[in-house]
């Protein structure tokens, strides 16, 4: 549970954004926060701009095919709406000529027979309101249908002018003399006399409104139709009643079936598809807002935005995880190898210093020889009972001969030790109680402990495995660690001594006093030759260096926490059997 | 039991004198020499009983000139002392006699080994 919790927290929290370990920092290695964000950086380009390019395409393709399509049906539903006009418009024409042909001018002039052609017309086709038979004068001299319309004159009417000139005419919607909207057929023919007559109908104007209104033109769509000056010919539901102008501009002639988007009197952008109306002054439009013809697109529209979306929030999670893997692995490895460096670092530096302190003290010791024969010579011949003078010496001389003695034999202990710093010795290898090596060492300094009040704790269990190692040198390392215990309590405090086996890695004995404690930035010289914060006279600076020389030479690491004021505690790793090659190859120091 | 002689050399005279003084005050028969050249000549006169050979001189080494002594006075016995006290001059020295000092060394010290290396006891002196 803990590895992938260890796991997790690796994935996702960022190490590095803590100020750096002190060894990372002074080794100057990679500015890992800025390395995390290039690295999110780049990938968020590289995964990301693709996508939204990828994104943008094809919303931009889908919404223009879904806006052709839309186009597309619109026109149809246009091109269809002509069909079926045109056919209407044709069949009536149709009717008309086909009567001319069957009946004569004289049956028609008679406004009974006429009636009885209306209705068979309206039997068998319907659409039309009312006959009238017109003669070339303009007078209508036969009329059938619900209007009294008998020899009304249209000699000035425009479509009578019209259709008199062309043969067959189709007129705009008008009121007339009826005064209601309606609009003409009207087809010449000619007497038995040879002259020219024109036979007209007159439109029912609400079937072909209803033609157009059964269009599926969509919701808010419009199907009308108006005339070459942008008239309504038909209701619209939305630009107004019959004989109103749509208040849409009047297409361009177009044999085809056309369209185009304008922007209506409301303001509304529209598409307009439209289709003039053969052999008629008839322009079909199908109308439609451009919104409207859109709304087709919406779902795939915010489909599209979804999957997006969730593929961004998807690709930024990834790019976040991988970056912060993979930098926290390189600040994991780096951290790795640059303790591995320090401690290379602090081996070599002991490695020279104990070949420079052996040079010096050599140097040191022959002129130390000379003042300590030369003094005491000087002692002999005023205390040797065979060179006495019989004077007896100035007082105080002997003593100071002494003194002088007595610091050559101190210096010449610390040359000693010096020396003993770069020499080396051999090992013996024995099967240890650890136990009872470390209540031995206690034995000494029991006494000192007691009369300062100082409480001395031994945990070690008793079933912890025998360790294969240096008696010697594992009572030394004790005796410093324990007299360098007691130094930093001054008086009271307690001293526990506790060892453990550690899984893997040997024994683990630790050595926590409730003493001082050592300065943040004294921990990391602690183990440098010389290195002291204690006073001038009170000590070499080579107890732990020699300690930390004595436990890697047996094999082991030694590590130090310490809390000012608090205490400090030494924690000695050691192995279970010393490996004979380890031995060697760790041989360089004291 | 007559008064043991003692050849002392060093390279270091103000040393080797001022110790050699310090051995006849304390009843031996000592001479010093400042080379391996000047041994050699005082050892080709005087029998010694033991000789105390700095381990690192100029020219010839202490365990050199311990050899070349050797071979004139076969019952001669050695003590080194040294300013260095490296592990190898240590084994070499360990190897060539049964006593090695590290300078300065106390002259109680000195004599104490000076006995021990002799088979005497101070007192049979």
């Amino acid at each position: 549970m803990s590895a992938l919790r260890r796991r997790l927290t690796s994935c996702l929290v960022p190490k590095f954004l803590k100020p750096h370990h002190r060894t990372l920092a002074r080794q100057g290695f990679l500015d890992y926060r800025s390395l995390w964000l290039l690295s999110i950086a780049l990938l968020a380009v590289v995964s990301l701009l693709p996508l939204c390019i990828i994104t943008a395409i094809d919303y931009t393709l889908t919404g223009r095919v879904a806006g052709s399509e839309q186009v597309l049906r619109t026109v149809r539903t246009a091109s269809n709406a002509r069909r079926t006009v045109t056919y209407f418009l044709d069949e009536r024409r149709a009717v008309l000529e086909f009567t001319l042909r069957e009946e004569t001018y004289a049956l028609m002039k008679d406004p009974e027979h006429l009636a009885q052609v209306l209705r068979n017309m309206r039997a068998g086709f319907g659409g039309i309101v009312d006959l009238g038979l017109l003669t070339e004068d303009g007078i209508q001299v036969s009329y059938a249908g619900p209007f009294d319309l008998q020899d009304r004159s249209y000699k000035d009417v425009p479509w009578f002018m019209a259709a008199m000139e062309k043969g067959a005419y189709t007129s705009d919607v008008f009121l007339g003399f009826r005064n209601i909207s309606h609009a003409i057929v009207a087809v010449r023919g000619e007497t038995e006399a040879g002259r020219p007559f024109l036979l007209r109908a007159t439109l029912d104007i609400l079937a072909f409104s209803n033609m157009l209104t059964s269009l599926e033109a969509g919701n808010s769509g419009d199907a009308f139709i108006i005339n070459r000056e942008g008239v309504l010919q038909t209701p619209s539901k939305r630009y107004g009643a019959i004989s109103q102008a749509a208040g849409i501009p009047v297409p361009e002639f177009s044999e085809r079936t056309d369209h185009f988007i304008t922007t209506d009197r409301r303001g509304v952008e529209v598409l307009v598809a439209y289709a003039y109306i053969k052999a008629s002054p008839y322009i079909l439009c199908v109308v439609k807002p451009t919104s409207e013809a859109m709304i087709g697109w919406l779902q795939p529209r915010i489909d599209l935005l979804w999957l997006a979306g969730i593929s961004l929030v998807v690709i930024v999670t990834a790019i976040y995880v991988i970056s912060t893997y993979m930098t926290n692995a390189i600040y994991d490895s780096n951290l790795r190898q640059a303790q591995v460096m320090e401690r290379m670092e602090q081996t070599g530096r002991l490695a020279s210093i104990g070949r420079l302190a052996a040079g010096v003290a050599h140097e040191i010791n022959n002129p130390l020889a000379v003042i300590s024969e030369r003094a005491g010579l000087v002692r002999d011949m005023l205390t040797l009972p065979g060179r006495k003078t019989g004077r007896e010496p100035a007082p105080g001389l002997v003593d100071n001969i002494d003194i002088v003695l007595e610091s050559v034999e101190r210096c010449g202990q610390i040359t000693k030790q010096l020396l003993g710093f770069a020499c080396k010795i051999d090992l013996t290898i024995e099967k240890l109680d650890l136990g009872k090596v470390v209540r031995g060492v206690l034995r000494f300094l029991e006494k000192e402990a007691e009369y300062r009040s100082i409480g001395i704790d031994v945990d070690i269990p008793a079933d912890l495995p025998p360790i294969h190692s240096d008696r010697g040198k594992l009572q030394q390392i004790t005796l410093n660690l324990v007299t360098n215990a007691l130094q930093a309590m001054s008086s009271g405090g307690s001293l526990t001594l506790s060892a453990r086996l550690d899984e893997g890695r040997g024994v683990a004995l630790r050595f926590s006093d409730t003493g001082c404690g050592i300065a943040p930035e004294h921990l990391s010289r602690i183990f440098d030759p010389f290195f002291t914060t204690k006073g001038n006279h009170e000590g070499s600076g080579l107890g732990l260096s020699i300690t930390y020389g004595l436990v890697r030479k047996l094999g082991g690491a030694i590590t130090v926490e310490s809390e000012m004021n608090k205490g400090t505690t030494f924690l000695v790793t050691l192995p279970l059997a010393m490996e004979e090659q380890r031995v060697n190859a760790e041989d360089i120091v004291g | 039991m007559s008064t043991l002689k003692i050849l002392l050399v060093d390279d270091e005279e103000k040393f080797v004198s001022a110790l050699a003084q310090r051995l006849n005050l304390r009843g031996f028969e000592a001479e010093w020499a400042v080379s391996g050249a000047e041994a050699m000549a005082k050892a080709s006169r005087t029998m010694f009983d033991l000789a105390i050979l700095d381990v690192k001189m100029p020219r010839l080494g202490g365990v050199d000139l311990k050899r070349e002594l050797g071979r004139i006075t076969p019952s001669t016995r050695f003590i080194f002392f040294t300013g260095h006290g490296s592990e190898d001059e240590f084994k070499v020295c360990s190897a060539e006699a049964s006593c090695y000092l590290v300078k300065p060394m106390p002259i109680d010290e000195l004599v104490a080994n000076i006995y021990r290396v002799m088979g005497l006891s101070p007192k049979g002196d």
